[in-house]
């Protein structure tokens, strides 16, 4: 087992020196692929922390995206890099907190309908303020970053999220997570605070997003609230934490990189009916994987159990 | 009432659905070390006074002092963590999660909670307590009815209550096991630990109860030893109606 674990973490390693490689042999078709790939994995993998437990399914993934972008072009020249970071990540933070204690009461469909129009509001908002006080809908967004640096950052991003998801799944809030997503009624009874785990992991979560996006700003050079905040965003993500599975840490990445690759073969091949197969897809996976690539995978595990059971129960 | 000095004490509790008033004016006490039976027909308050008490439901008005402050509207997880474990009439195991996990819920949330180290333990100590010996790694769906109660015992028990709530716990159950039930409750009281249950089972209330306190509409209509009060007239009126010819 030990020795399986270090062949792992070193095939792990390895993986990671070749992708951080990437972009001293790919050409920029292949970086910009690349950097979508990253992007929707750390995206969805952000997704699955917060909804995989929870089962909560949120809509609000390009609210906080859109905010970070949106950070970056406004303090993108004015301050160092790792500020204009810093302050994305606590505006998402802030952010994540205000929606998270007024909404995480609300139950099910109701939660999906607020997150969806949370991020038209914020977008509703951003264009009232451009028309009104500065007069001009776009910004530009100049910041001496390369498609190498986005590629990079973004790289080092999925690995924290990957990281602080295993943390997380291994700390008591995880397990008090899971607790309250098998039933909310009997984790209160168990004396733990509902309402701070859901909304601790919940900020978690939206930092990741706000991160992606303030990241990502650079390579539009032109922005407007249509670009950050475009909604596709918010659906492609729960699409993809669907197909891959949420209730694990992995799950989501699983759907987020075939997704990935065929919404970009979609939008080149059929770029007027992309929203149409997306939306049958989204179907598909809906019923014909409830528990997405990693429940196939569970249930393939599940038929080897039994076994270790009968013997577990016998000695 | 009872020389014990009073682990729970309901003053003038009240709540109101609409226009039905669940529970109405309840005043009952359960003293350190003491069973103390809630009866009652079907919809009498009986589950609603249980859900006031642990912080399912805030009260209209009257007070809920337990652990010596006044816990009548606080959030569930904190009357969970002043001491306070619970089971539910519809019996509420962690389906997803093992047997061992299942209690772990109940030990690791609390502030007399162990380290780490001694959770695995502590987590076997409380099966085995409860009659489930060895079934740390068994699925909680895979339980038996009688032994996802068990599960859910030990969970409240993993919380170190000073009140236990016990809704219905022995419902359901077959006599041979019903037997098992009621040594393991008292058991429990044998240890120093205060418990208002919930009961339909008669048998139950006249072998564990010390006292009991019977509801009717809401409000209390009897108060005594089972004895006593399962002979009261006003009592069985209210389980069987009134007799014919009165």
């Amino acid at each position: 087992m030990n020795r399986m674990r270090l062949a792992a973490a070193l095939a792990g390693c390895a993986g990671l020196a070749v992708l951080a490689l990437l972009p001293m042999y790919a050409d920029a078709y292949y970086l910009a692929l690349a950097i979508g790939l990253l992007q929707f994995t750390v995206l969805a993998t952000a997704w699955g922390l917060f909804s995989g437990p929870t089962r909560y399914v949120s809509l609000a993934t390009t609210a906080f995206f859109g905010v970070g972008a949106y950070t970056v072009a406004v303090l993108g020249e004015l301050l160092p890099w790792p500020l204009v970071l810093l302050i994305a990540t606590a505006i998402g933070a802030l952010m994540a907190v205000i929606v998270g204690l007024s909404t995480l009461r609300l139950s099910g469909l109701h939660f999906v309908i607020f997150t969806f129009g949370l991020a038209e509001l914020i977008r509703q908002l951003v264009i009232w303020y451009e028309v009104n006080k500065t007069r001009v809908l776009g910004r530009y967004v100049f910041v001496d970053i390369t498609q190498k640096d986005i590629y990079w950052q973004l790289l080092v991003l999925a690995v924290a999220v990957f990281v602080i998801g295993w943390l997380i799944a291994r700390s008591r809030l995880g397990f008090a997570l899971r607790i309250i997503g098998e039933d909310e009624t009997v984790a209160k009874h168990c004396g733990i605070n509902v309402t701070i785990a859901k909304v601790t992991l919940f900020a978690i979560s939206a930092v990741f997003m706000t991160l992606v996006g303030a990241i990502m700003a650079p390579r539009w050079t032109y922005i407007e609230p249509s670009i950050a905040f475009n909604a596709t965003i918010s659906f492609e993500v729960v699409i993809m934490a669907l197909l891959g599975g949420a209730h694990r840490l992995w799950g989501p990445a699983l759907g987020a990189i075939p997704l990935t690759l065929l919404f970009e073969f979609l939008a080149a091949r059929f770029p007027t009916a992309s929203t149409l197969i997306m939306g049958v897809i989204f179907l598909l996976i809906v019923y014909a994987l409830p528990a997405g690539v990693v429940g196939l995978w569970d249930n393939f595990r599940r038929q080897w159990r039994p076994q270790r059971v009968e013997q577990g129960a016998g000695a | 009432m009872t020389a014990a000095p009073a682990v729970l004490e309901i003053k003038g509790l009240v709540r109101a659905f609409g226009g039905l008033v669940a529970v109405n004016a309840l005043d009952m006490t359960v003293g350190s070390g003491e069973i103390v039976g809630l009866l009652g027909p079907n919809g009498s308050g009986k589950t609603t006074a249980l859900n006031l008490v642990s912080g399912v439901l805030g009260p209209d008005s009257g007070a809920i002092h337990f652990g010596g402050q006044n816990i009548a509207g606080m959030a569930t997880h904190r009357i969970a963590r002043l001491g306070l474990g619970r089971t539910f009439q519809l019996v509420r195991v962690l389906h997803g999660m093992n047997c061992a996990e299942n209690v772990r819920a109940g030990l690791a949330f609390h502030p007399a909670r162990l380290p780490r180290g001694e959770m695995d333990e502590a987590a076997s100590r409380l099966l085995e307590r409860v009659g489930l010996k060895g079934s740390e790694q068994r699925l909680a769906t895979e339980l038996t009815y009688i032994d996802r109660k068990r599960l859910e015992l030990a969970r409240a028990l993993a919380l170190q209550p000073r009140l236990l709530l016990l809704d219905e716990w022995l419902a359901g159950l077959n006599p041979s096991e019903l037997l098992i039930g009621i040594e393991l409750i008292r058991s429990l009281k044998d240890e120093g630990l205060s418990i208002l249950l919930v009961e339909h089972v008669m048998d139950a209330i006249r072998s564990l109860c010390d006292r009991c306190v019977v509801m009717n509409s809401g409000r209390k209509i009897a108060e005594g030893t089972p004895e006593k009060v399962l002979s009261d007239p006003a009592v069985i009126e209210a389980y069987l109606g009134a007799p014919a010819d009165a």
